[in-house]
């Protein structure tokens, strides 16, 4: 379990970086935090002929939070963004979610960026940023480019970034005060890939009605899936167990999970329902208390 | 007093510090390192290798196939439970002309790093013909399927049977009849160090070999044998082992080829396996289908038990040959009296990894479904199940006990042991008396709970003997050499103790040796949960010897009889009164002016094994809404005769349990239908983590010591790892008792939880007659 | 293919500076363990999964199998044989796995020390479930967790202990955490 030979560099800057990326094209693969890109290469599952390794451009580390928006370079590591006290405060979904990621020595070393790019649709921080309507933004030598999440992820561990492009920065609205989220997920080991993930959020009126809700699944297709169905016949009602159990009732037919040797297509369905009632119940509850 | 007290352990220091020697931290100068080609077909005819490419890469210094294997190799013999029949499934180290599982070895690469071992490895071309893969016992002995090997005629290799009274007979007469089928999935040990092998050819033209464990004294001969070497010309050195568990330190094809190849270049070459490899190269245990039949009276009294099973052996015979069918066979009657068994027990070939033993092999499987039957049988009476297991139980006064089944070539006669006893201690600490109230609490409050059992007899000690020799060395510490080997479980320090213990002098001036084969001069090693009860004892007489020398020199020395005297804090002391005579160091120095050799060895032999016995009780939460089960509780009693250190016997029941719920809820090496290993990283083979693991009640209990051994110990290895799955299994039948729920295959699925509460509530399952 | 593109790194393991030559495809593991010769590190899957590699880079714990040696040029590494006092005194930890029997084959006590270490310096009073999500990245296949706990727990208190006392003595007087290895 050793890697194949490859070509090393270490860019200083992004500019360097992009540069290289466009002189290498296909036989090229950026390395950020590596945590699941070393241990393919490893099983020489992947063998990249050059490896563009970003982990020395420091201008894509950081976290800004502004009054209407998060952003997160590419390259900020999970704990950064785990120990953050003022993404605590505005989004405290990422906070909730990053503790779900690997363990911490995963989260020592994996990027956000990196874990975007990757697409594992059973990963968090692609549930959560969909469920978040995150943008991206794409760097290559011809400028910069902005998409949703929608736009991003196009399946399983594929995304619509193009071989010249770098994902440099993550911007996350930050919604209206009276919203409360949640994420949860079912593993069979702790810190392993989830089976089922869910997060939700949803968003008080003055009136304890709810303004708004979202819901979003993981480990059911190729990419996050967002079930507008189930939330917006909650809109306007007051938030209750048996409103959210009746309209997560319907997620059995919006979703059709791939079966593996963990867990059925059925079994995954059920735990879908069981999921997204919890995470939904548990946001409503915390916008109450806000 | 040294035996009996938790002393920390002496092997601890290095280890904390980084300081271990494990084989992958030996580099020699000049070493190189190896890496085998596998095959990727579970079942195919090798058409053709090309290893020109791999040959002409730099820094490639040797490759070998199956065709350069010398002509007159033989197989890999079996070192326990050898049978003739057998002979012809043995396993080659490298394949000729065919592979018959995923990962079987095809060619080894030699380079001079790991990693350009691993590119050579990669240009090695193979062409396969692939042949219809069998994955399944049943299928296997189908008469259509074709044979693995044919030169025995079936892939049903070998059929044990053996029964104790007319089953059938008996069987007729019970008013209750139950017949099941139960499934104990492919698993085994993992060690969380993979296997390692470091050869070198000494100056003197000697073979030094690093990294052997185990078996260290067997597994030379068997090289030599291969090797076609005098054995004096070989030289095994046992490094730090991290985890044995039964696979680890087996002789396996790896222990032939890097021997084979430092000798034919001359050079020191290393193997260790990764992780990948491990998982399929290494043996697998335990996947085994039991069809039972169990005749019963409404008392809850089993008169008859009939199981037919079928091991899935995996594709090759390898070294433990037929020891865990037989096992399974000869302990599977556990703590009860049973007055008719019968047992036939088919050996399968199969298309999958070759099996061996695993912590508690044959108990762990039996044992499951042993414990679930005697759960299925209260459920069909509608009667309290520790009741069924107590009227069932055999009586103190029974002891000895033979339950007429033999199993590594003795009949099972259990030593001693009081089960009521341990059964009633259960019950009390897991308040089984007043569950039935706390879980209709529990259903009202909207959880739902369950309090399983399960009993178990464990054997330990296996014989026929074992060696120890110790010295008195010129610095005053004494040097003790044993034939067993330490894979981790802390024989240094046990052995230590009881040395300490006869001499009258602190365990930390002793030193043990072990598995270096030149400084020891015998061994059996350390395996079925016999290295303190065997070794142990061969260390007591050894260090008893000794010590009767030291006295009578000293009595001549200070005029006394040497029945006056006695060692007591490193103290020469007159029995009577205990006066201190003279310093045991003083002593020593002058035997050593003298000339007088303070050395002594032993060879304790037994002819039969001691049989450890306990129970396990786990208290279950299930999530309703998924099916995860939750342990509350989870107790175990184990009455292991005596305990030289109770916290190393805590520490074998508590990991042992670990690895115990691993095979009960997690752990699966599981193929598809084309004989992929689909299980084989630890991404899919699910290890149980510090959060699956629960915290666990443990009582040491010695009430029965055994009579068979001067320690009056009984093994305390395995105990912690047989009895999780059905106790687990049966707390949460217990807990479902309202739904449509049937456990009888591991592992336990929270998928199989859920739809059976997904079903909803069935009122009353009891059968009428 | 072979030495050719290879690359000078500096790092500084356990307070020592060393500067090596490495393929850039080399396993931070295998460069401490083969280049340096730091073997209390081991290796148990190569996948990032046991843990058993674990050691601290810039202060965080890493699976040491998941970074390039060249990734750590410039890199303040901990490992286990750094954790003792250069006089042979044990950390608190290693004191309490010894203490508690916190270990049996060893093979995995490294890195699970490495972790625990981190974790303890971020949360010192930990209830035993933190404990167990802390150290919950390290598998461990003989001692099923329980004493690694009461370890963890042990040393919590005795590093609290002796924060205390380093407090109370100010700095007239050096509290060494742990003792002397003697059996």
């Amino acid at each position: 379990m050793k890697p194949a030979v490859f070509d090393y560099h270490s860019p200083a800057d992004l500019e360097e970086a992009l540069r290289l990326l466009d002189e290498f094209g296909y036989d090229a693969k950026i390395m950020s935090g590596g945590q699941s890109l070393i241990p393919m290469m490893n099983m020489r599952l992947a063998r990249p002929q050059v490896i563009i390794d970003i982990n020395n451009i420091s201008e894509l580390s950081y976290i800004q939070v502004t009054d209407s928006v998060i952003k997160i370079g590419g390259l900020t590591r999970h704990y950064q963004v785990e120990e953050s006290k003022e993404i605590e405060r505005v989004c405290p979904l990422l906070t909730e979610g990053m503790k779900l990621i690997g363990h911490s020595q995963i989260r020592s070393r994996g990027t956000i960026g990196g874990s975007i790019v990757h697409a594992d649709p059973t990963a968090e921080l692609p549930v959560m940023m969909t469920l978040l309507g995150a943008e991206f933004t794409l760097a290559s030598p011809d400028g910069k480019r902005t998409v949703t999440t929608d736009e991003f992820f196009l399946t399983y561990l594929t995304t619509t970034i193009d071989m010249n492009e770098i994902l440099v920065s993550i911007d996350i609205p930050i919604p209206s005060t009276r919203t409360g989220y949640a994420i949860d997920e079912f593993t069979l080991r702790k810190g392993d890939f989830a089976i089922v993930l869910a997060a939700a959020s949803v968003t008080l009126s003055e009136d304890g009605t709810i303004a708004s809700a979202s819901l979003c699944l993981g480990g059911v297709d190729g990419v996050p899936v967002l079930l507008e169905e189930v939330t917006e016949g909650m809109i306007g009602q007051v938030p209750s167990t048996e409103l959210i159990a009746e309209s997560c009732e319907q997620i059995a037919d919006l979703v059709e999970p791939e079966p593996d040797i963990h867990a059925s297509s059925e079994y995954r369905k059920d735990l879908c329902i069981t999921y997204a009632k919890r995470v939904l119940e548990r946001a409503a509850e915390r916008a109450a208390l806000l | 007093m040294t035996i009996g007290s938790s002393v920390k352990r002496i092997e601890d220091p290095r280890l904390i510090t980084g300081q271990g020697q494990y084989v992958g931290d030996i580099k020699l100068p000049g070493q190189c390192e190896a890496v085998i080609v596998r095959s990727p077909h579970a079942h195919a005819n090798i058409l053709q290798i090309n290893t020109e490419k791999a040959k002409n890469l730099p820094g490639v210094c040797f490759v070998m196939t199956g065709e350069d294997l010398p002509t007159d190799l033989d197989p890999i013999p079996m070192r326990l439970a050898p049978n003739e029949a057998l002979t012809k499934a043995l396993q080659y180290p490298l394949a000729k002309g065919k592979v018959r599982y995923v990962g079987e070895p095809v060619a080894l690469v030699i380079a001079s790093s790991r990693y350009i071992a691993e590119d050579a490895a990669d240009l090695i071309d193979i062409a396969y013909e692939p042949l219809t893969p069998i994955t399944d016992v049943h299928k296997s002995i189908l008469p259509e399927t074709s044979l693995l090997h044919p030169e025995i005629g079936s892939n049903d290799l070998f059929i044990i049977h053996s029964k104790k009274g007319n089953v059938d007979e008996l069987v007729e007469k019970c008013p209750y009849v139950l017949e099941e089928d139960l499934y104990v999935q492919r698993h085994s040990g993992i060690p969380m160090e993979t296997r390692g092998l470091l050869a070198t050819i000494e100056e003197n033209g000697r073979l030094t070999v690093y990294g052997p464990t185990k078996v260290v004294h067997f597994n030379i001969q068997i090289l030599a044998k291969l090797l076609k070497k005098n054995i004096k010309d070989i030289h095994f050195i046992e490094t730090d082992v991290g985890g044995g568990f039964g696979p680890r330190g087996e002789f396996y094809p790896e222990d032939y080829l890097i021997p084979y190849a430092a000798l034919k270049l001359g050079r020191p070459v290393k193997w260790i396996e990764d992780r990948l490899e491990h998982m399929k190269a290494t043996n697998h245990s335990r996947e085994q289908k039991h069809h039972v039949v169990v005749g019963f009276d409404e008392t809850g009294k089993i008169h008859a038990l009939k199981d037919e099973i079928f091991v899935d052996t995996g594709a090759y015979i390898r070294t433990h040959g037929v020891t865990v069918p037989v096992l399974t066979q000869g302990m599977f009657a556990g703590p009860y009296d049973f007055e008719a068994l019968e047992f036939i027990t088919h050996v399968v070939a199969t298309n999958k990894t070759p099996t061996g033993t695993y912590r508690g092999p044959g108990r762990f499987e039996g044992t499951f479904v042993r414990e679930r039957v005697i759960d299925m049988v209260a459920k069909k009476l509608n009667m309290d199940p520790t009741i069924v297991r107590e009227r069932n139980l055999i009586q103190p006064e029974q002891m000895p006990y033979s339950n007429g089944i033999s199993a590594l070539g003795q009949v099972v006669e259990y030593d001693s042991g009081d089960y009521p006893q341990i059964l009633e201690r259960a019950r009390l600490a897991m308040k089984w008396e007043e569950f039935a109230d706390k879980k209709l609490q529990a259903r009202r409050d909207g959880k739902i709970i369950g309090l399983g059992f399960a009993m178990f007899v464990e054997k330990s000690g296996l014989g026929p003997w074992e060696f120890c020799e110790v010295e008195f060395a010129e610095n005053g510490r004494l040097i003790c050499k044993t034939g067993l080997a330490d894979i981790g479980q802390g024989v240094e320090t046990a052995l230590a103790q009881i040395c300490a213990e006869q001499l009258g002098i602190p365990y930390s001036n002793v030193t043990v040796l072990h598995g270096d084969t030149d400084e020891i001069e015998k061994g059996n090693g350390s395996f079925a949960t016999r290295g303190t009860v065997v070794g142990g004892s061969a260390a007591w007489y050894a260090a008893e010897a000794l010590k009767q020398k030291l006295l009578s020199f000293s009595s001549e020395l200070h005029g006394f009889t040497k029945d006056e005297l006695d060692i007591k804090d490193e103290w020469i002391i007159q029995v009577s009164g205990g006066q201190k005579i003279c310093p045991l160091a003083q002593i020593i120095v002058e035997c050593q002016k003298q000339g007088i050799e303070l050395r002594e060895k032993y060879t304790f032999s037994i002819d039969h094994m001691s049989y450890p016995y306990g129970i396990h009780a786990a208290e279950v939460a299930v999530d309703s809404e998924t099916g995860k089960v939750k342990i509350e509780k989870y107790y175990i009693a184990y009455d292991v005769g005596r305990a030289i250190n109770p916290m190393l016997v805590h520490g074998q029941l508590v990991g042992g349990m670990a690895q115990g719920l691993g095979g009960a809820i997690y752990e699966e090496l599981k193929y598809d239908e084309t004989g992929q290993l689909i299980t084989g990283s630890f991404m899919d083979y699910l290890l149980p983590s510090s959060m699956e693991v629960p915290e666990i009640d443990i009582e040491i209990l010695e009430n029965s010591p055994s009579p068979l051994n001067p320690l009056g110990v009984k093994g305390a290895g395995e105990g912690g790892t047989v009895a999780v799955a059905p106790a687990v299994a049966n707390a949460i039948v217990n807990a479902l008792d309202q739904y449509p729920i049937h456990i009888t295959s591991l592992p336990i699925r929270p998928e199989q939880i859920r739809d059976a509460i997904k079903k909803g509530i069935v009122t009353n399952e009891v059968e009428p007659l | 293919m072979t030495q050719s593109n290879s690359k000078e790194i500096t790092l500084t393991v356990n307070g020592k500076q060393y500067t090596t030559s490495v393929e850039p495809r080399m396993l931070l593991s295998d460069v401490l363990r083969d280049e340096l010769g730091l073997t209390g590190t081991h290796v148990g899957c190569e996948h990032g999964i046991c843990g058993a590699c674990t050691i601290t880079m810039d202060g965080r714990p890493v699976r040491s199998c998941l970074v390039f040696g060249v990734q750590a040029n410039q890199a303040e590494i901990r490992t286990v044989e750094g954790l003792a006092e250069p006089d042979g005194s044990l950390h608190p930890l290693q004191e309490a796995f010894w203490e508690k029997h916190g270990l049996q084959c060893g093979f995995c006590t490294p890195g699970v020390l490495m972790s625990a270490c981190h974790f303890l310096e971020q949360n010192p009073n930990p209830s035993r479930e933190e404990i167990r999500e802390g150290i919950s990245g390290n598998l461990c296949r003989c001692t099923g967790y329980q004493n690694i706990v009461d370890a963890v727990e042990m040393a919590a208190e005795m590093l609290n202990k002796n924060k205390k006392s380093e407090e109370e003595t100010s700095d007239l007087e050096i509290v060494h955490s742990g003792r002397k290895v003697e059996v």
